[in-house]
């Protein structure tokens, strides 16, 4: 009796396994057959944050998470997407929603306003929303001087408007607790707009005061930047020499090595190399180089760089 | 009334829940945190403590929300449903004496889910800590062990302490489903309860603005229990609102269980 109710229960699983392997059988050769479903395009339901805070009830923090992660995901995605149409429409709404269901929300507030300032199609390219979110964060959390740092930082970097971008550093300067050196900031970005130097300064100062690893990593990327752009004015000088010397164009790096100009095939602070146009002597990132697109606008400073050679 | 009479009803209770398989939920809990943990990190941007926190604390209280509501109303209905009530009262137990007993079982029950829980999301914290390089640590808002969540997990207990007390309360005279529709929706009102209180800015009649601001105290306000916004950004909670809070609460809860415990023993049940 035993033996024959553990023999049918055994047939019974058996059986249950078969149907399993059935309909996933058929999901993959329909798949295959007709191609797979695509994913939705996203979409946002709700998309006044009040409403969403209201209808979170006691899971407020977490309901913020989840608008958090979306906006994050939807970031990554249109950012990786290769579409021609691609658009980050619902970016600010996305963090709009997070940041009013969790108002403390710092880190969807700073690195909001970074996907949002990002030029496009790397970013939504909408400085002027980034500017808002962190408004609206400051408004929320009056004490953190970081959010007008941050906001002075898009008008620097991303508007070209160094006058705003000195007004922000100042008013971040006069929040208590707020870094002593954000005044002489202001000072610096007033003087010196634009160049390279003081930008240098800029991302620096964010590299060593930033809490947050990505955000260091992020100006330590601009910073890569810059180097990138004192590199090009370096190689663009050794190809103008090449040029009086010859009197003609170099056709490639290996030219300018065999006249003792450069020790090697210039790469970039990511290790790509640099691209050498021969017919215009233009020196640029290679299409490949992660530091693509290089910040227009950036007036040279000193040297502080010199391009590595290859091993 | 003695404590000894009511003791044996609540352990009777705690003892059903274990039987009736409550404490499964505290397995998904235990999954759904160990998963998250691991998922969180690679979509998040560096923002899987707090996640991980947030998500703890959430389900704890949506966890103890559905064993408070579908327990709590079903508690003294399930002895009249299934008449062992006469059996009951037979004894030498007073109805005041059955409902306290079941109240405390299954406050019991809460207690012992909530605890679990808050050592689940600790032991994960730690491992997430443990996991964690020291630059990463010290970008936290608030440590990842952080002793403070201990208040929020307080509040949500004893939130769910009176939640367990209106579905009781409403289960001495009406039916399971009614019980549990009326108690989640004023759970859903007693978050809402700041708009009563302002409702001169939208209605000009001063009696209906009265009524409203009545209602106010007279609902329960459950909005002040939530603290998990202030614990995971790593900002102190007052101990003088943590007492407050919890004495009203207690005293809600008593009222509760007074007038519960009146209506079911001048309940007919024949």
């Amino acid at each position: 009796m035993t033996r024959s109710r553990a023999s049918g229960s055994l047939a019974f699983g058996a059986a249950l396994v078969a149907l399993v392997a059935c309909f996933v059988s058929l999901e993959v050769w329909r798949d295959r057959v007709y191609g797979e479903p695509k994913p939705g395009d996203a979409v946002l339901y709700v998309r006044s944050g009040a409403a969403v805070r209201r209808m979170s009830l006691s899971f407020a923090p977490f309901v913020s998470d989840i608008y958090w992660v979306r906006a994050v995901q939807y970031y990554g995605a249109t950012k990786l997407s290769n579409s021609p149409a691609k658009s980050y429409d619902l970016l600010y709404p996305l963090l709009d929603i997070t940041t009013s269901v969790d108002p403390r929300f710092n880190i969807a507030y700073r690195f909001g306003a970074i996907f949002l300032a990002e030029g496009y199609p790397g970013g939504a390219g909408r400085p002027d929303l980034a500017v808002k979110l962190l408004q609206k964060g400051f408004r929320a959390n009056p004490g953190k001087w970081q959010y007008l740092q941050d906001t002075g930082f898009v008008y620097y970097w991303w508007l070209g408007d160094y006058k705003k971008a000195a007004y922000w550093f100042d008013r971040a300067a006069a929040v208590e607790g707020a870094p002593w050196w954000l005044k002489s900031l202001a000072a610096v970005t007033l003087a010196q707009g634009g160049d390279r130097r003081s930008s240098r300064a800029l991302w620096e100062s964010l590299r060593e005061t930033a809490d947050n690893a990505w955000l260091r990593n992020n100006a330590a990327f601009r910073l890569q930047q810059l180097d990138a752009l004192d590199a090009i004015d370096q190689l663009t000088a050794a190809v103008k020499t090449y040029e009086a010397r010859t009197g003609a164009r170099p056709a490639s790096w290996a030219a300018l090595v065999r006249a003792r100009l450069l020790r090697g095939v210039p790469l970039d602070p990511t290790g790509t190399p640099f691209t050498l146009d021969p017919a215009t002597g233009a020196v640029g990132l290679a299409p490949e180089s992660r530091l693509n697109p290089l910040p227009t606008g950036q007036q040279a400073g000193p040297p502080a760089f010199p391009p590595a050679p290859a091993r | 009334m003695t404590a000894g009479r009511i003791g044996a009803v609540a352990v009777s209770v705690f003892r059903e829940s274990v039987r009736d398989r409550v404490f499964y939920n505290l397995l998904l809990f235990a999954v759904v945190l160990v998963g998250a943990s691991v998922l969180v990190g690679q979509m998040t941007a560096g923002q899987d403590i707090k996640i991980i926190k947030d998500l703890g604390l959430a389900a704890t209280s949506l966890f103890g929300l559905f064993v408070a509501v579908f327990i709590g109303v079903g508690l003294v209905w399930k002895e009249l449903e299934r008449r062992s009530v006469y059996s009951l009262l037979a004894k030498p137990l007073r109805r005041t004496e059955l409902v306290l007993g079941k109240y405390l079982g299954l406050a019991l029950t809460l207690a012992v889910n909530v605890a679990v829980m808050a050592a689940v999301l600790y032991l994960v914290l730690a491992w997430m800590w443990w996991t964690s390089p020291e630059n990463l640590r010290a970008a936290w808002e608030a440590p990842a062990l952080d002793p403070a969540l201990l208040v929020a997990f307080l509040l949500i207990y004893f939130q769910l302490l009176l939640v367990t007390a209106v579905a009781l309360f409403f289960s001495t005279f009406s039916s399971p489903m009614l019980s549990a529709a009326l108690t989640f929706g004023l759970y859903v009102i007693g978050h809402f309860n700041a708009d009563l209180k302002h409702f001169e800015s939208i209605v000009e009649s001063k009696p209906i603005v009265w009524m409203l601001r009545g209602l106010y105290y007279l609902l329960p306000n459950l909005a002040p229990f939530d603290v998990a916004g202030e614990v995971v950004h790593g900002q102190a909670v007052a101990g003088g609102y943590v007492l407050m809070t919890i004495g009203y609460a207690s005293v809600y809860i008593a009222f509760l269980l007074a007038a519960g415990a009146h209506i079911f023993a001048r309940r007919d049940f024949k």
